[in-house]
Protein backbone atom coordinates (compact mmCIF):
# COMPACT_ATOMS: atom_id res chain seq x y z
CA UNK A 1 0.00 0.00 0.00
CA UNK A 2 2.21 2.79 -1.30
CA UNK A 3 0.90 6.34 -1.01
CA UNK A 4 0.26 8.11 -4.31
CA UNK A 5 2.55 10.98 -3.49
CA UNK A 6 5.47 8.68 -2.56
CA UNK A 7 7.23 7.93 0.70
CA UNK A 8 9.77 10.79 0.63
CA UNK A 9 7.00 13.39 0.62
CA UNK A 10 5.08 11.56 3.36
CA UNK A 11 8.23 11.66 5.47
CA UNK A 12 8.77 15.32 4.69
CA UNK A 13 5.21 16.14 5.76
CA UNK A 14 5.67 14.14 8.96
CA UNK A 15 8.88 15.99 9.84
CA UNK A 16 7.39 19.37 8.99
CA UNK A 17 4.37 18.72 11.21
CA UNK A 18 6.67 17.51 14.01
CA UNK A 19 8.47 20.85 13.94
CA UNK A 20 5.19 22.76 13.92
CA UNK A 21 3.99 20.69 16.85
CA UNK A 22 6.76 22.09 19.03
CA UNK A 23 5.87 25.66 18.04
CA UNK A 24 2.14 25.18 18.48
CA UNK A 25 1.05 27.44 21.24
CA UNK A 26 -2.54 28.09 22.15
CA UNK A 27 -4.45 25.54 20.18
CA UNK A 28 -4.12 23.64 16.94
CA UNK A 29 -6.07 26.15 14.88
CA UNK A 30 -3.32 28.72 15.39
CA UNK A 31 -1.26 26.45 13.12
CA UNK A 32 -3.75 26.65 10.26
CA UNK A 33 -2.13 29.62 8.44
CA UNK A 34 1.27 27.92 8.51
CA UNK A 35 -0.10 24.56 7.38
CA UNK A 36 -2.02 26.29 4.59
CA UNK A 37 1.16 27.99 3.39
CA UNK A 38 3.01 24.67 3.32
CA UNK A 39 0.36 22.31 1.88
CA UNK A 40 -1.53 24.66 -0.46
CA UNK A 41 0.82 27.46 -1.47
CA UNK A 42 4.24 25.79 -1.44
CA UNK A 43 3.46 22.17 -2.25
CA UNK A 44 0.14 22.48 -4.07
CA UNK A 45 -0.98 19.14 -2.63
CA UNK A 46 -4.53 20.28 -1.95
CA UNK A 47 -6.56 23.34 -2.94
CA UNK A 48 -8.10 26.12 -0.86
CA UNK A 49 -11.54 24.53 -0.71
CA UNK A 50 -10.07 21.24 0.50
CA UNK A 51 -8.16 23.07 3.18
CA UNK A 52 -11.13 24.92 4.64
CA UNK A 53 -13.34 21.84 4.32
CA UNK A 54 -10.85 20.02 6.58
CA UNK A 55 -11.62 22.46 9.36
CA UNK A 56 -15.33 22.14 8.59
CA UNK A 57 -15.34 18.33 8.71
CA UNK A 58 -13.35 18.27 11.96
CA UNK A 59 -15.76 20.71 13.56
CA UNK A 60 -18.76 18.69 12.37
CA UNK A 61 -17.55 15.73 14.43
CA UNK A 62 -16.98 15.55 18.19
CA UNK A 63 -13.50 15.68 19.68
CA UNK A 64 -10.59 18.08 19.88
CA UNK A 65 -10.04 20.66 17.11
CA UNK A 66 -6.59 19.24 16.41
CA UNK A 67 -8.30 16.48 14.41
CA UNK A 68 -8.49 18.84 11.44
CA UNK A 69 -4.89 17.80 10.77
CA UNK A 70 -6.14 14.21 10.38
CA UNK A 71 -8.62 15.35 7.74
CA UNK A 72 -5.90 17.39 6.02
CA UNK A 73 -3.75 14.26 5.92
CA UNK A 74 -6.53 12.15 4.38
CA UNK A 75 -7.02 14.76 1.65
CA UNK A 76 -3.29 15.08 0.97
CA UNK A 77 -2.42 11.39 0.74
CA UNK A 78 -5.08 9.04 2.09
CA UNK A 79 -4.36 6.81 5.07
CA UNK A 80 -0.60 7.37 5.20
CA UNK A 81 -1.08 11.09 4.85
CA UNK A 82 -3.50 11.09 7.78
CA UNK A 83 -1.05 9.06 9.84
CA UNK A 84 1.84 11.41 8.99
CA UNK A 85 0.02 14.65 9.79
CA UNK A 86 -1.67 13.35 12.94
CA UNK A 87 1.40 11.68 14.43
CA UNK A 88 3.57 14.62 13.45
CA UNK A 89 1.26 17.15 15.04
CA UNK A 90 0.86 15.15 18.24
CA UNK A 91 3.94 13.09 19.14
CA UNK A 92 6.57 15.79 19.87
CA UNK A 93 4.29 17.95 22.02
CA UNK A 94 2.90 14.87 23.79
CA UNK A 95 6.40 13.64 24.66
CA UNK A 96 7.22 17.09 25.95
CA UNK A 97 4.06 17.13 28.08
CA UNK A 98 4.96 13.73 29.58
CA UNK A 99 8.60 14.56 30.29
CA UNK A 100 8.38 18.23 31.18
CA UNK A 101 4.79 18.48 32.44
CA UNK A 102 5.61 17.57 36.04
CA UNK A 103 8.52 19.99 36.30
CA UNK A 104 6.59 22.82 34.72
CA UNK A 105 3.61 22.12 36.95
CA UNK A 106 5.80 22.32 40.03
CA UNK A 107 6.92 25.80 38.97
CA UNK A 108 3.58 26.97 37.62
CA UNK A 109 3.44 29.88 40.04
CA UNK A 110 6.78 31.33 38.96
CA UNK A 111 7.11 34.71 37.28
CA UNK A 112 8.68 33.07 34.25
CA UNK A 113 5.69 30.80 33.70
CA UNK A 114 3.31 33.68 34.12
CA UNK A 115 5.21 35.83 31.63
CA UNK A 116 5.40 32.93 29.16
CA UNK A 117 1.66 32.41 29.35
CA UNK A 118 0.64 36.05 29.22
CA UNK A 119 3.14 36.86 26.49
CA UNK A 120 2.27 33.95 24.22
CA UNK A 121 -1.51 34.04 24.62
CA UNK A 122 -2.03 37.22 22.54
CA UNK A 123 0.14 35.83 19.74
CA UNK A 124 -1.85 32.60 19.74
CA UNK A 125 -5.11 34.54 19.58
CA UNK A 126 -3.72 36.70 16.76
CA UNK A 127 -2.77 33.56 14.84
CA UNK A 128 -6.24 32.11 15.33
CA UNK A 129 -7.90 35.28 14.03
CA UNK A 130 -5.45 35.56 11.12
CA UNK A 131 -6.68 32.11 10.04
CA UNK A 132 -9.83 33.72 8.67
CA UNK A 133 -7.90 36.18 6.51
CA UNK A 134 -5.44 33.61 5.19
CA UNK A 135 -8.00 30.94 4.42
CA UNK A 136 -10.68 33.13 2.89
CA UNK A 137 -8.33 35.30 0.83
CA UNK A 138 -8.98 33.26 -2.35
CA UNK A 139 -12.62 34.32 -2.11
CA UNK A 140 -11.74 38.00 -1.75
CA UNK A 141 -14.17 38.96 -4.52
CA UNK A 142 -16.95 36.66 -3.38
CA UNK A 143 -18.86 38.66 -0.78
CA UNK A 144 -21.37 35.91 -0.02
CA UNK A 145 -18.65 33.64 1.40
CA UNK A 146 -17.52 36.44 3.73
CA UNK A 147 -21.09 37.29 4.70
CA UNK A 148 -21.72 33.65 5.63
CA UNK A 149 -18.51 33.59 7.67
CA UNK A 150 -19.42 36.79 9.54
CA UNK A 151 -22.95 35.57 10.17
CA UNK A 152 -21.59 32.37 11.65
CA UNK A 153 -19.17 34.39 13.81
CA UNK A 154 -22.06 36.47 15.15
CA UNK A 155 -24.24 33.45 15.87
CA UNK A 156 -21.40 31.62 17.64
CA UNK A 157 -20.45 34.70 19.63
CA UNK A 158 -23.88 35.85 20.73
CA UNK A 159 -25.78 32.58 21.08
CA UNK A 160 -25.12 29.16 22.57
CA UNK A 161 -26.22 27.29 19.45
CA UNK A 162 -24.22 24.08 19.00
CA UNK A 163 -21.70 24.55 16.14
CA UNK A 164 -23.02 21.53 14.27
CA UNK A 165 -26.29 23.32 13.44
CA UNK A 166 -24.47 26.30 11.97
CA UNK A 167 -22.33 23.98 9.88
CA UNK A 168 -25.43 22.19 8.58
CA UNK A 169 -26.89 25.55 7.54
CA UNK A 170 -23.61 26.30 5.75
CA UNK A 171 -23.79 22.97 3.93
CA UNK A 172 -27.34 23.69 2.77
CA UNK A 173 -26.55 27.25 1.64
CA UNK A 174 -23.47 26.07 -0.27
CA UNK A 175 -25.06 22.84 -1.52
CA UNK A 176 -27.89 24.71 -3.21
CA UNK A 177 -25.35 26.76 -5.11
CA UNK A 178 -25.76 30.09 -3.36
CA UNK A 179 -22.00 30.52 -3.22
CA UNK A 180 -19.84 31.02 -6.25
CA UNK A 181 -17.27 28.33 -5.69
CA UNK A 182 -13.56 28.07 -6.18
CA UNK A 183 -11.93 30.82 -8.15
CA UNK A 184 -8.61 28.95 -8.10
CA UNK B 1 -12.06 12.91 51.37
CA UNK B 2 -9.52 11.69 48.88
CA UNK B 3 -11.20 10.07 45.89
CA UNK B 4 -9.79 6.85 44.47
CA UNK B 5 -7.15 7.55 41.89
CA UNK B 6 -8.24 6.48 38.42
CA UNK B 7 -6.68 3.45 36.76
CA UNK B 8 -5.22 3.34 33.26
CA UNK B 9 -8.31 1.95 31.56
CA UNK B 10 -10.66 4.20 33.53
CA UNK B 11 -8.68 7.19 32.23
CA UNK B 12 -9.04 5.97 28.66
CA UNK B 13 -12.78 5.37 28.87
CA UNK B 14 -13.62 8.52 30.81
CA UNK B 15 -11.78 10.68 28.31
CA UNK B 16 -13.30 8.76 25.38
CA UNK B 17 -16.79 9.32 26.64
CA UNK B 18 -16.11 12.99 27.26
CA UNK B 19 -14.45 13.58 23.90
CA UNK B 20 -17.26 11.92 21.95
CA UNK B 21 -19.73 14.33 23.53
CA UNK B 22 -17.68 17.42 22.77
CA UNK B 23 -18.82 19.40 19.76
CA UNK B 24 -16.85 22.62 19.36
CA UNK B 25 -14.63 22.71 22.42
CA UNK B 26 -13.63 19.93 24.76
CA UNK B 27 -12.41 22.05 27.68
CA UNK B 28 -15.74 22.85 29.36
CA UNK B 29 -16.58 19.14 29.40
CA UNK B 30 -13.12 18.33 30.71
CA UNK B 31 -13.66 20.60 33.67
CA UNK B 32 -16.98 18.94 34.44
CA UNK B 33 -15.47 15.46 34.22
CA UNK B 34 -12.30 16.16 36.18
CA UNK B 35 -13.51 18.58 38.84
CA UNK B 36 -17.26 18.17 39.27
CA UNK B 37 -18.01 14.53 38.47
CA UNK B 38 -14.89 12.52 39.37
CA UNK B 39 -13.21 14.97 41.74
CA UNK B 40 -9.79 13.95 40.45
CA UNK B 41 -8.60 17.53 40.97
CA UNK B 42 -9.83 20.50 42.95
CA UNK B 43 -10.88 23.51 40.88
CA UNK B 44 -7.69 25.30 41.84
CA UNK B 45 -5.52 22.35 40.77
CA UNK B 46 -7.46 22.14 37.53
CA UNK B 47 -6.94 25.81 36.73
CA UNK B 48 -3.23 25.48 37.45
CA UNK B 49 -2.90 22.42 35.24
CA UNK B 50 -4.89 24.11 32.48
CA UNK B 51 -2.63 27.16 32.62
CA UNK B 52 0.44 24.97 32.23
CA UNK B 53 -1.13 23.01 29.37
CA UNK B 54 -1.81 26.32 27.62
CA UNK B 55 1.75 27.53 28.03
CA UNK B 56 3.23 24.33 26.61
CA UNK B 57 3.20 23.56 22.88
CA UNK B 58 0.51 21.24 21.59
CA UNK B 59 -3.28 21.13 21.84
CA UNK B 60 -4.39 22.29 25.30
CA UNK B 61 -6.83 19.48 25.96
CA UNK B 62 -4.29 16.83 24.95
CA UNK B 63 -1.63 18.35 27.21
CA UNK B 64 -4.13 18.50 30.04
CA UNK B 65 -5.16 14.86 29.55
CA UNK B 66 -1.52 13.78 29.47
CA UNK B 67 -0.58 15.66 32.63
CA UNK B 68 -3.63 14.42 34.49
CA UNK B 69 -3.03 10.81 33.45
CA UNK B 70 0.64 11.14 34.32
CA UNK B 71 -0.19 12.46 37.77
CA UNK B 72 -2.13 9.33 38.65
CA UNK B 73 -0.58 6.53 36.59
CA UNK B 74 2.72 7.79 35.17
CA UNK B 75 3.34 7.82 31.42
CA UNK B 76 0.92 4.93 30.85
CA UNK B 77 -1.84 7.00 32.38
CA UNK B 78 -0.86 10.02 30.30
CA UNK B 79 -0.85 7.95 27.13
CA UNK B 80 -4.21 6.32 27.77
CA UNK B 81 -5.88 9.63 28.66
CA UNK B 82 -4.52 11.13 25.42
CA UNK B 83 -5.69 8.15 23.36
CA UNK B 84 -9.05 8.43 25.05
CA UNK B 85 -9.43 11.97 23.73
CA UNK B 86 -8.39 10.98 20.24
CA UNK B 87 -9.24 7.39 19.25
CA UNK B 88 -12.99 7.40 18.67
CA UNK B 89 -13.29 10.98 17.35
CA UNK B 90 -10.42 10.22 14.97
CA UNK B 91 -12.19 7.15 13.61
CA UNK B 92 -15.40 9.12 13.23
CA UNK B 93 -13.79 12.09 11.49
CA UNK B 94 -11.93 9.74 9.14
CA UNK B 95 -15.16 8.00 8.14
CA UNK B 96 -16.79 11.37 7.61
CA UNK B 97 -13.89 12.48 5.40
CA UNK B 98 -14.03 9.30 3.33
CA UNK B 99 -17.78 9.70 2.90
CA UNK B 100 -17.33 13.23 1.60
CA UNK B 101 -14.41 12.24 -0.60
CA UNK B 102 -16.46 9.54 -2.31
CA UNK B 103 -18.81 12.24 -3.58
CA UNK B 104 -16.14 14.96 -3.94
CA UNK B 105 -16.63 15.55 -7.67
CA UNK B 106 -20.28 16.35 -7.28
CA UNK B 107 -20.91 20.11 -7.61
CA UNK B 108 -23.39 19.97 -4.72
CA UNK B 109 -20.68 18.50 -2.47
CA UNK B 110 -18.24 21.18 -3.56
CA UNK B 111 -20.72 23.93 -2.77
CA UNK B 112 -21.68 22.33 0.53
CA UNK B 113 -18.05 22.00 1.61
CA UNK B 114 -17.39 25.65 0.78
CA UNK B 115 -20.44 26.69 2.82
CA UNK B 116 -19.37 24.47 5.72
CA UNK B 117 -15.86 25.86 5.48
CA UNK B 118 -17.03 29.47 5.61
CA UNK B 119 -19.20 28.70 8.64
CA UNK B 120 -16.45 26.82 10.44
CA UNK B 121 -14.02 29.68 9.93
CA UNK B 122 -16.67 31.92 11.45
CA UNK B 123 -16.69 29.58 14.47
CA UNK B 124 -12.92 29.88 14.73
CA UNK B 125 -13.16 33.69 14.62
CA UNK B 126 -15.82 33.71 17.35
CA UNK B 127 -13.54 31.55 19.50
CA UNK B 128 -10.67 33.97 18.86
CA UNK B 129 -12.80 36.98 19.80
CA UNK B 130 -13.93 35.25 23.01
CA UNK B 131 -10.35 34.52 23.95
CA UNK B 132 -9.32 38.07 23.11
CA UNK B 133 -12.12 39.42 25.29
CA UNK B 134 -10.78 37.42 28.23
CA UNK B 135 -7.34 39.02 27.83
CA UNK B 136 -6.19 41.31 30.60
CA UNK B 137 -4.90 44.84 30.37
CA UNK B 138 -1.44 43.95 29.14
CA UNK B 139 -1.02 46.67 26.49
CA UNK B 140 1.98 45.14 24.76
CA UNK B 141 -0.04 41.94 24.51
CA UNK B 142 -2.78 43.72 22.58
CA UNK B 143 -0.15 45.22 20.32
CA UNK B 144 1.32 41.76 19.69
CA UNK B 145 -2.17 40.42 18.99
CA UNK B 146 -2.95 43.10 16.41
CA UNK B 147 0.52 42.85 14.89
CA UNK B 148 0.18 39.08 14.53
CA UNK B 149 -3.18 39.37 12.74
CA UNK B 150 -1.84 41.88 10.22
CA UNK B 151 1.58 40.28 9.67
CA UNK B 152 0.27 36.72 9.35
CA UNK B 153 -3.01 37.57 7.63
CA UNK B 154 -1.67 39.99 5.05
CA UNK B 155 2.10 39.63 5.17
CA UNK B 156 2.27 35.84 5.18
CA UNK B 157 4.65 35.76 8.15
CA UNK B 158 5.70 32.22 9.13
CA UNK B 159 5.15 30.71 12.55
CA UNK B 160 8.80 30.85 13.73
CA UNK B 161 9.05 34.46 12.52
CA UNK B 162 5.83 35.34 14.35
CA UNK B 163 7.05 33.85 17.61
CA UNK B 164 10.40 35.61 17.20
CA UNK B 165 9.02 39.05 16.29
CA UNK B 166 5.89 39.19 18.46
CA UNK B 167 6.02 36.31 20.98
CA UNK B 168 9.50 36.65 22.47
CA UNK B 169 9.31 40.45 23.01
CA UNK B 170 5.81 40.11 24.52
CA UNK B 171 7.11 37.46 26.96
CA UNK B 172 10.22 39.42 27.91
CA UNK B 173 8.40 42.71 28.43
CA UNK B 174 5.81 40.90 30.54
CA UNK B 175 8.57 39.29 32.57
CA UNK B 176 10.16 42.68 33.15
CA UNK B 177 6.81 44.17 34.22
CA UNK B 178 6.00 41.31 36.59
CA UNK B 179 9.46 41.52 38.15
CA UNK B 180 9.15 45.22 38.81
CA UNK B 181 5.64 44.74 40.23
CA UNK B 182 7.02 42.16 42.64
CA UNK B 183 9.67 44.60 43.81
CA UNK B 184 7.05 47.27 44.42
CA UNK B 185 4.99 44.93 46.58
CA UNK B 186 7.95 43.68 48.58
CA UNK B 187 10.54 46.46 48.83
CA UNK B 188 13.95 45.51 50.24
CA UNK B 189 12.84 41.90 50.49
CA UNK B 190 15.79 39.75 49.58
Amino acid sequence: MTPEIGWPLILEIFIRFCMLSLLATGGALALAPTMHKYLVVEKGLINDTQFISSIALAQSAPGPNVLFVTVLGWQVAGFWGALATTMGALIPSALLAIYAGRKVLANSGSVWMKALREGLAPVAIGLTLATAIVLLKPWAGEWRVWALMLLSTAVAYFTRLAPLYSIIVGAIVGGFGFLQSVPA
Amino acid sequence: MIPDKPGVSELFWSFSKMSMQAFGGVLPLAERLIVTDRKWLTRKEFVEMLAVSQAMPGPNIINLAIMLGDKFQGWRGGFSAMMGCLTFPMILVSLLTLAFQSVADNPITKGALLGMGAVSIGLVVAMGIRLAASQGHYRIGWLALAGTIVAVGFGGLSLPQTILIFGIPAILIRLFQLRSQEKKIKPNDT
